[in-house]
């Protein structure tokens, strides 16, 4: 069997995905691509104000159009008590959930589900919405955060009281939670420092931007078993929320994740799926729901727009002695905002003796946020990683050595709690100094930004099943949706481990009814997680392969070896039997136990916290303030890349996703609460002709828990960058950004500020 | 309403079908034909997932009428192998890993096809503005405008 200590014929290589052709053929079916016999199409009546109670709802005329087969609102899903559940890395309420996928008496937000039909056609469920008459009462409504958290700011809950002060306010607030980690004694360590630097910031509330819009099929059979296919990161934890919120018992739903047209967490959640399924309930037919794009950016997603203060001392030699920040983060309309580990990363790349953060989880009249590429964690050290650049230019110190001065190492005690084991964050700095790109030179109106990003990574619930085929070749069954190409991760690692070549492994990914619980696809975790359930069945397999043959030649099984994908005999038996392949095997499997086959369950510890480190060169229009990146280098610390190029491809995206946040994208409301921007046009994520190439480079720092050294990748990349852009802008013009998005009108007022 | 009659070439067959006055080209291939390669993104021509070619020409069937299709030859991502072969485009996208999730990638392999046809040697920046009206959320576009150079250079030697 490989391991770590032998050279690698399969990790760190690229070869073509399984699913390939099916996605530049066509044939992949997407969350929309699936049609059933006799399905209906459900439809969504949202809310046009921001803020509004629900006097009444009135389906009767929509009920009575001809072709309408149900109309569903609040009143079809029960009451849920307050319990919270874990989501992705953020937790879920199942009250809240209920409240958001239909408004039960408010409504919270623009765009928020109000009531749903499902009709023979488009055109007919259209119309059917158009009769649903809704009684509001506009109320006022709070769109920013730090308003929402003004004394007398409209409330939107009632029954909120701030969890995390003591003693618990006596009047509701928005207020959700406080929250306050920190080590060591900040007035000691500023106390201490030679320089002390503080800025606030804002950022802006941004939407995942997956291409797919959500979409979901679900079919209802009349003993309650149901079947739902939808497009989703985590079809168990989607199956887990659907059941509970229809009242069904978990087995008696079937979720087949669809293929996945892009998450980035917002995937993690439901929205349309319990609409589909209660549509279908109720109509006997099976229902399609699709949201449309403005759907999409009204009633999901995003992520939380947030304001921040960020304060560090340090000492002239560079020392960091304290760091201190608040973050007041944005929840939507419901709590649960990421603000949790945006304190938790803040500070979490130094080695600072003084940290003291404080959260605010604040809810607005805007869609609940849900999880986005290391939730809370860009939005913090965009903050830190700012303030770090002023530092060391206040220093005179170069940005990289200032960060490698007081970057963490192993054995350094996080703010957050743990201390760290082997962690790469020096080497991604090293690496970032050593680079050509660090030492280019640069034009008039260009200036160059650095700045590093830490995220978690995570582990949990994993399942994996082998089987091997009569001609020896594998089937490999995991339950982690293949958002970008985990499919081949897995059956790489499946061949190496069993000495096979990849080409034989055929990964799928299971519906929920063929495999044990696998928690979604999140939180760097597939890799890592499945990855080490596909390990262990790879591992079992060799054994009963080993068996195997030591009936075939009926021998001991320890005088039997697995070694590049052949048993062999060994010790005094070797030599005596000529080496049998895995196909050879499984041909004669039924004469030696039957079929031959592995089930790995296990909860994943000990995945390996992430660095990167990126360079950015920007050109600033001084006449129009448009911001150009002229090149960007992305380095990270993977613990190891299994598919190098896939590997590659999401530090190339979450960095072109972090300059879109850096640079253009922003949830913009009108005077009433109303999303004036639900669109591609106007929502401007990064196109083609807005970036450079985007050169990402892997380092290699093993994280000891895996067999391979892995720690997942997907999320860091999309920390560094608004910081990065913004200290590029501030070396190319002088002036230090300090709200996102950085557009060409607030660099241009900055322009004129500064001049 | 009564329903219009279109008679139109899709990827070369001859193809007839009922639709709605209303209908985009879009829903047309996806929910009457079942040609469900090609995407619904936005539904406003923003983000290039629906792109098909109409006589040669690349559009955003979201924005076509399916009852324009008469008389006129459509192509999809469907028809864009020939039997088990690969389009050059399709098989360097896979070698490049010029694709995560694959949503956008029908759109934008129709649209870099009908690029190399109209310009068999674009320079990087050429292939960047051809394609900004195709959203890739995944890959930062770094290996995707890389497979288009690549591909465009094979064929020019082939």
């Amino acid at each position: 069997m490989a391991s770590e200590n032998q050279e690698l014929k399969w990790i760190g290589t690229s070869p073509v995905r399984p699913d390939g052709t099916d996605k530049v053929t066509g044939r992949a079916k997407f969350g929309a691509d699936l049609m059933l016999p006799g399905m209906l199409t459900g439809k969504i009546l949202r809310s046009p104000h921001a803020h509004a109670k629900i006097k009444s709802i009135d389906t009767s005329k929509a009920e009575a159009l001809p072709g309408v087969k149900a109309v569903v609102s609040a009143a079809d899903i029960a009451e849920m008590p307050s319990e919270w559940v874990p989501a992705g890395e953020l937790q879920l309420n199942y009250r809240d959930l209920a409240s958001n996928i239909m408004a039960r008496g408010k409504a919270l937000y623009d765009g928020h589900a109000v009531a749903a039909v499902a009709a023979t056609s488009a055109a007919i469920a259209d119309a059917a919405l158009d009769l649903i008459a809704v009684d509001y009462e506009v109320l006022p409504h709070v769109i920013d955060v730090e308003e929402a958290m003004a004394p007398d700011a409209p409330v939107l809950h009632e029954d909120m009281f701030t969890e995390g002060v003591t003693p618990t306010p006596d009047k509701p607030s928005n207020i959700f939670k406080e929250i306050d980690i920190g080590i060591g004694d900040v007035e000691t360590g500023f106390a201490a420092a030679d320089l002390i630097v503080e800025r606030s910031f804002k950022t802006a509330p941004v939407h995942q931007g997956y291409i797919e819009p959500h979409a979901a099929v679900a079919s209802f059979a009349e003993d309650g078993q149901a079947e739902l296919w939808c497009s989703t990161q985590g079809h168990f934890t989607a199956r887990a929320y659907c059941a509970k919120l229809l009242g069904m018992d978990v087995s008696d739903l079937r979720v087949t994740a669809s293929e996945i047209g892009g998450g980035f967490g917002g995937k993690t959640t439901v929205y349309v799926e319990p609409v589909a399924l209660l549509l279908s309930r109720k109509a006997g037919r099976p229902v399609r729901v699709v949201m449309t794009r403005d759907e999409v950016f009204r009633a999901s997603g995003p992520t939380s727009g947030a304001a921040n203060w960020v304060k560090i001392g340090v000492t002239n030699d560079g020392k960091i002695v304290a760091g201190e920040a608040v973050l007041k983060y944005q929840a939507g309309a419901f709590p649960g905002s990421p603000v949790q580990p945006g304190c938790m990363c803040a500070f979490a790349p130094y080695d600072i003796e003084n940290v003291k953060v404080k959260g605010y989880d604040v809810v607005t009249n805007r869609p609940k946020v849900a999880a986005y590429r290391a939730p809370g964690a860009p939005i913090a050290e965009h903050a830190v990683e700012s303030v770090l650049d002023e530092v060391a230019k206040k220093l005179g110190m170069d940005p990289i050595e200032l960060r490698q001065k007081n970057a963490a190492r192993e054995g350094t005690n996080a703010a957050y709690g743990p201390k760290f084991g082997p962690i790469g964050y020096a080497e991604t700095l090293a690496a970032a100094k050593a680079h050509p790109h660090y030492s280019a030179p640069l034009g008039p109106n260009q200036g160059r930004g650095v700045a590093s990003g830490f995220w978690f990574n995570v582990g949990g619930d994993s399942c994996a099943t082998m089987n091997v085929s009569e001609d020896g070749t594998l089937v490999l069954a995991t339950g982690s949706p293949d958002i970008g190409g985990s499919r081949a991760s897995m059956a790489i690692m499946a061949a190496e481990t069993l000495g096979i070549d990849v080409a034989d492994v055929r990964p799928i990914v299971a519906d929920t009814a063929s495999l044990g619980y696998t928690f979604l696809t999140g939180g760097s975790r597939v890799t890592f997680a499945t990855g080490m359930a596909v390990i262990e069945a790879s591992k079992q397999i060799a054994e009963e392969l080993r068996q195997r043959a030591a009936k075939i030649w009926d021998i001991s099984v320890d005088a039997v070896v697995w070694e590049d994908g052949y048993a062999k005999p060994a010790g005094a038996n070797a030599g005596d039997f000529e080496p049998l392949s895995i196909g050879d095997i499984a041909a004669q499997a039924g004469k030696t136990g039957g079929p031959i086959s592995a089930n790995a369950a296990l909860n994943a510890q000990g995945a390996g916290p992430g660095f990167g480190t990126h360079i950015c060169d920007v050109e600033v229009d001084p006449e129009t303030g448009r911001v150009t990146v002229l090149r960007y280098t992305a380095i990270q610390d993977c613990g190891k890349a299994i598919h190098k190029a896939y590997v590659e491809g999401q530090i190339q995206g979450g960095a072109a996703q972090g300059i879109g946040w850096a640079l253009n994208e922003e949830y913009i409301y009108d005077e009433k609460g109303r999303l004036d921007n639900p669109g591609f046009l106007d929502y401007r994520i990064p196109v083609a002709s807005d970036l450079p190439m985007i050169e990402a480079v892997i380092v290699e720092v093993a994280n000891p828990t895996h067999p391979y050294g892995v720690r997942g990748v997907g999320e860091v990349p999309i920390i560094p960058p608004m910081a990065t852009v913004a200290n590029a802008i501030e070396g190319a013009i002088g002036v230090r950004m300090t709200e996102l998005p950085m557009s060409p009108p607030k660099v241009l007022a900055a322009l004129d500020n500064g001049r | 309403m009564a329903k219009i009659h279109v008679t139109t070439t899709i990827n070369g067959e001859p193809t007839e079908f009922l639709c709605e006055p209303q209908q985009t080209l879009l829903d047309v291939l996806r929910d009457e034909l079942r040609l469900t390669g090609s995407k619904e993104g936005c539904g406003t021509g923003d983000c290039g997932a629906c792109s098909v070619t109409f006589d040669g020409r690349l559009i955003c069937s979201c924005l076509a009428l399916g009852a324009e299709a008469e008389g006129h030859e459509i192509e999809t991502i469907e028809g864009m192998a020939e039997g088990e072969n690969l389009h050059p485009l399709q098989q360097k996208f896979l070698e490049h890993a010029a694709l995560q999730c694959g949503v956008c990638t029908p759109g934008i392999l129709i649209a870099a096809k009908a690029l190399l046809e109209k310009n068999p040697d674009p320079s990087e920046s050429e292939v960047r503005y051809w394609l900004a009206g195709n959203l890739c959320r995944c890959t930062g576009y770094d290996k995707i405008i890389r497979a288009v150079l690549e591909c465009a250079a094979d064929m020019r030697g082939a």
